[in-house]
């Protein structure tokens, strides 16, 4: 497994390539971003942005994540603190989402 | 007889009205149109009233002035969609059967969403201008308001006119300068974005006019709930804004039919091709406005270009010929910045808000991105443009596709841009 140091990152801090990604290189970044050690909840939010991420194209909104994925917006806090829609993004080596018109 | 129904006369179903009334042969077609008000509202005048430069009669007139003669019009709610039967349940019981539907339904605001919105303090502290309810309260509040801490808070994005917020507390700086009582007022705005607007160029500009005019800013504040009780607004991660005077943009979403049908997004929005403006999961519905989820912004002036694309497409639908308009998101809009000056910014899916000039026909070139006298004269006139010619469906002299003529890339985001290329 590369070393999270030698990575092409993007203007945002993000992996520059999506498949640079790797359950193991997602710990070293959610360490880096101080999240700490991932448990199971996490992953329910990594895996469900990433699939959008593939079939849309973009991470999802907060909103549409706490609708379908069964995390609360408390809880997504929670896992994630300040700002979890950039931050699981960053873990999930995703690009920053684009947000809004 | 074939029918073609559509759901909603705002600004985007009374043009596809009027439109398609003078094309379609009354001997094929009978166009019928749906809506719960009889009462046509001017939106973007809504800005004004809070500030006393509009008042009611500005901004109202019955619909019915605006549909074509021999119009079938129902005034009634929309109880649910059945897509899959070609079918409108309406709230009055009627059911509307349909060939073709325009779906031009719209967004609402929806304190309920966010906790303690629509509390005690809700049109007594807490105001919106979404609405007219809202803005009549608002202006009646600011009347005698002796200052204090006003802060406006942008519940979550998409929301319909997202340059709304800013002009709204532009103009509140000018009208407590000019009551004299300015610096007893604390201007901040709230939003969760990470600037003063969504596209980089312009959220540069208009950030300079925040810093210039005293207003603070708190960026990325995703609103958890309000406090009622101690008067202010908290944040997911638990920053707190404290207010005297909340005026908040809350969540926007599209009808509460549209959810009921099983037909919209996480916010009831209507997944459109945001280029044919044909739904995606039916191919004899298509969807205009604020209604769909296409990723342009939520603007009278979209639904304007939008209707000239879809007009076209729905003529080639009926020809059984393929969809060849293509809507390029165009979007263009006045910014009231205060003190009789506004700007102009005019934009696409693929272009963002840039300087320069805009040239329309007769009338001369306004300034882009920057403030100028005419670009508030612009807005104002508007207000005209919008009951005669607008929603009549007349034609304007404007292109429906953006144009890059007049427009210039500012040479410090010329070299961000080519390295993103």
């Amino acid at each position: 497994m590369p070393e999270l140091k030698t990575l092409e990152l993007d203007k945002d801090g993000h992996l520059a390539n999506l498949d640079d990604w790797s359950p193991e290189l997602a710990q070293d970044l959610s360490t880096q971003e101080g999240v700490g050690e991932l448990n199971d909840r996490h992953w329910v939010v990594i895996n469900y942005i990433r699939d959008q991420f593939m079939e849309k194209g973009d991470a999802p909104s907060i909103r549409k994540l706490t609708k379908q994925s069964g995390v609360s917006t408390k809880e997504l806090y929670q896992l994630f603190p300040k700002g979890p829609a950039k931050k699981a993004a960053k873990i999930a080596g995703l690009p920053k989402p684009k947000g809004c018109i | 007889m074939k029918q073609l129904l559509i759901l909603g006369a705002g600004t985007a179903g009374t043009m596809m009205l009027n439109k398609l009334s003078k094309t379609l042969s009354p001997k094929e077609w009978q166009l019928t149109i749906v809506d719960k008000h009889e009462t046509h509202y001017y939106q973007p005048g809504f800005l004004f009233i809070p500030f006393g430069i509009y008042s009611k009669e500005d901004v109202i007139k019955p619909k019915n002035k605006f549909f074509p003669k021999n119009s079938n019009v129902i005034f009634s709610d929309i109880d649910q969609i059945k897509p899959d039967e070609n079918t409108v349940l309406l709230s009055n019981g009627k059911i509307l059967k349909y060939d073709l539907l325009i779906i031009a339904t719209g967004t609402e605001i929806r304190p309920d969403e966010i906790e303690g919105m629509d509390g005690p303090l809700w049109h007594k502290s807490i105001f919106d201008f979404y609405t007219i309810e809202g803005a009549l309260a608002l202006a009646d509040f600011l009347e005698t308001w002796e200052g204090g801490k006003l802060v406006l808070n942008i519940a979550e994005m998409p929301i319909k006119c997202p340059v709304a917020p800013l002009e709204f507390i532009f103009l509140a700086d000018d009208y407590f300068r000019k009551k004299g009582m300015r610096d007893k007022v604390d201007l901040t705005l709230a939003t969760p974005l990470d600037g003063a607007f969504t596209k980089p160029i312009a959220s540069q500009e208009l950030g300079g006019f925040v810093k210039e005019k005293g207003i603070n800013l708190v960026t990325e504040f995703n609103i958890g709930r309000v406090d009622n009780k101690e008067k202010k607004i908290v944040s997911w991660d638990e920053r707190e804004v404290e207010f005297d005077l909340l005026v908040s943009i809350p969540t926007n979403m599209g009808i509460k039919a549209i959810e009921r049908s099983g037909m919209g997004d996480e916010l009831n929005f209507i997944p459109t091709d945001k280029h044919t403006l044909q739904s995606e999961n039916w191919e004899n519905i298509f969807v205009i406005g604020d209604a769909t989820d296409i990723p342009a912004s939520k603007a009278g002036s979209v639904a304007h270009f939008a209707s000239e694309i879809l007009f076209e497409n729905i003529l080639s639908y009926i020809k059984e010929e393929p969809l060849t308009a293509s809507f390029d998101g165009h979007a263009n809009c006045f910014i009231e910045s205060g003190d009789g000056k506004g700007l102009l910014i005019d934009f696409n899916y693929d272009t963002e808000p840039l300087p320069g000039k805009f040239p329309i026909p007769g009338i001369g070139p306004f300034s882009l991105l920057k403030e100028s006298k005419m670009n508030h004269f612009g807005k104002l006139g508007f207000k005209w443009i919008y009951w005669n010619m607008l929603i009549k469906g007349k034609e304007l002299p404007m292109e429906p596709q953006m144009s890059m003529k007049g427009k210039y890339i500012p040479e410090s985001q010329e070299k961000e841009l080519q390295d993103v290329e």
